[in-house]
């Protein structure tokens, strides 16, 4: 029932008086003096601000107005409840076990595949991008058809008594699934960026693999692996649809913080907003967390030089 | 629902002239919707509660029930559930809709009937609470899931890999359907045809097909 003609007319109408030939013809004809390359020069210029403006509207705008949709004492109150707090705390546990998992088996593995050299690395840095790119939907499935009980490792694991959907390790395994990615290629990258000198010249030293990485290589990376690590850390605390098709939503075993805001959108708003509030916060601090140590990076290696 | 609608909207709309847009989410997401001020013309839910809230807020015209549906116990096929008794049973995994999602407080309607050691039994099953009946029928058929309590036309819609069991009349609650028309709805006229081919023209026919039953009377809700 949507006329969809007249919208494309507007935006016609909109594109006119940029490109109509005779408007810009007869201004330069006005200001001789004025060289056509400043012109150019202060179009492409405009042009660039305006779009930064409209980025800048476009992507803060939703940020700023759902702060306005709740007062802080609204924000505290909804806090303050339990279902929230247990949904958040949920949340957060989940996150921490999944990137405590992340670092620990993830650390090794990017530093494995950031120093060698190996046939089909680059298909292996693809795989372990892939999840970063999958919808949602996708990887909750992908994991049902992994891990459910019917799924390619759902017989060997019931043959050692687990069973994932619906309990809190789903909650973790659909959060390392989604993050641990962002932690591991970003690791990769941290590790890549090590002057290889470096740590060639601890091994001439007599140092073991082991002790080069712990002495050299981990703390010229540390600040990109913590940024990363929060990042990750970032992205599990948001995770919803993988998480809600895996481990379903059952209040203090599987209902995060994210599905208990989709739950109460339609019977709380106002929670369902608050919460909104205080994840919003959450992932603002750990994405400011990232960038103070990403800086810190950037100061070592020019310090280094 | 959605695939009856899905198959009498465009021959509707075709009909009319006019292109008639779908959206389908549980009912309580959708009510959320419209109080946030989604442009919609015509919202059907599988309660009469929710239309009823929308109408007296100034949202919705009166609503008319346009279907009714039959609250179930969903197994996969086979199963070892064969009774709602079989739902207390140690290790059974249930999953319902979450309370404010019409099939999840139609189920806990139906629980509120039963004996008290019985109910307790039963929701200490729970497994998880869905935000909708697709992802409640969901789990059912990926095996996360025994048994679940949806509607008689979901099973209709699985193609015959989950099974229905028939709750008892006494328990069983009443399952209507309703729709109303936006006051800010800008096409008014094919609002009211639309509602109108819901109760008696070829979407009633197409949920009639799915497994609905008819609108418990022809008459205002």
């Amino acid at each position: 029932m949507h006329n969809g003609t007249g919208a494309g007319g507007r935006a016609l109408r909109l594109i006119e008086p940029l490109t109509r030939p005779g408007s810009l013809r007869s201004r330069r004809s006005r200001v001789r003096q004025v060289s056509r390359a400043a012109i150019a020069h202060a179009a492409v210029v405009t042009a660039a601000a305006v779009c930064c403006a409209a980025l800048a509207v476009f992507l803060l705008l939703p940020l700023v107005a759902l702060l306005s949709t709740a007062p802080p004492h609204a924000v505290i109150a909804a806090l303050r409840d339990g279902e929230t707090l247990t949904a958040l705390g949920l949340s957060l546990r989940a996150s921490a076990l999944a990137l405590t998992l992340t670092i620990v088996i993830g650390t090794p593995a990017a530093y494995f595949i950031a120093t060698r050299r190996f046939p089909g690395r680059r298909a292996v840095l693809t795989a372990v991008e892939l999840p970063i790119v999958l919808p949602p939907a996708v990887a909750g499935l992908a994991l049902l058809s992994a891990f459910g009980p019917e799924g390619l490792a759902g017989g060997a694991l019931s043959a050692v008594g687990i069973r994932l959907p619906f309990t809190f390790g789903a909650v973790v395994v659909a959060s390392m699934f989604v993050a641990s990615p962002l932690y591991i290629r970003n690791a990769i990258a941290s590790f890549e960026q090590v002057d290889r000198r470096l740590i060639d010249a601890a091994r001439n030293l007599g140092a073991s693999e082991l002790r080069a990485f712990l002495r050299v290589a981990a703390p010229i990376a540390m600040p990109g692996l913590t940024a990363s690590a929060a990042i990750a850390t970032a992205r599990a605390l948001g995770e919803f649809g993988a998480t809600l098709m895996f481990a379903g939503s059952l209040r203090g075993s599987t209902q995060t913080a994210a599905i208990a805001i989709y739950e109460r959108f339609a019977s709380d708003t106002t929670a369902a907003f608050a919460l909104s509030i205080a994840l919003l916060a959450l992932a603002a601090g750990l994405l400011a967390a990232a960038k103070l140590h990403s800086a810190s990076a950037g100061l070592a290696s020019i310090s280094r030089r | 629902m959605k695939e009856a609608l899905s198959r009498c909207a465009p021959p509707f709309g075709r009909e009319e002239g006019a292109n008639v847009a779908l959206a389908f989410a549980g009912s309580d997401e959708l009510a959320a919707q419209i109080r946030q001020g989604a442009s919609i013309d015509v919202y059907a839910s599988a309660n009469t509660q929710l239309p009823r809230a929308l109408h007296s807020e100034g949202r919705l015209s009166r609503s008319v029930a346009f279907a009714t549906n039959e609250l179930v116990i969903a197994t996969r096929r086979p199963s070892s559930i064969h009774s709602l008794t079989d739902l207390t049973k140690k290790g059974v995994r249930l999953v319902l809709g979450s309370p404010s999602v019409p099939h999840g407080a139609y189920a806990r309607t139906l629980l509120a009937r039963l004996p008290a050691a019985t109910r307790r039994a039963v929701f200490a099953n729970v497994r998880s609470n869905e935000p909708d009946v697709k992802s409640t029928v969901g789990k059912l058929l990926t095996g996360a899931a025994d048994a679940g309590f949806v509607y008689a036309s979901d099973v209709r819609a699985a193609h015959g890999k989950l099974a229905a069991l028939r709750l008892p009349p006494r328990l069983r609650p009443r399952v209507v359907y309703a729709a109303g028309i936006a006051w800010r709805s800008r096409a008014p006229r094919l609002a009211r045809a639309f509602l109108r081919d819901l109760r008696f023209g070829r979407c009633q026919r197409a949920l009639r097909q799915a497994g609905f039953g008819p609108p418990p009377n022809r008459n205002k809700q």
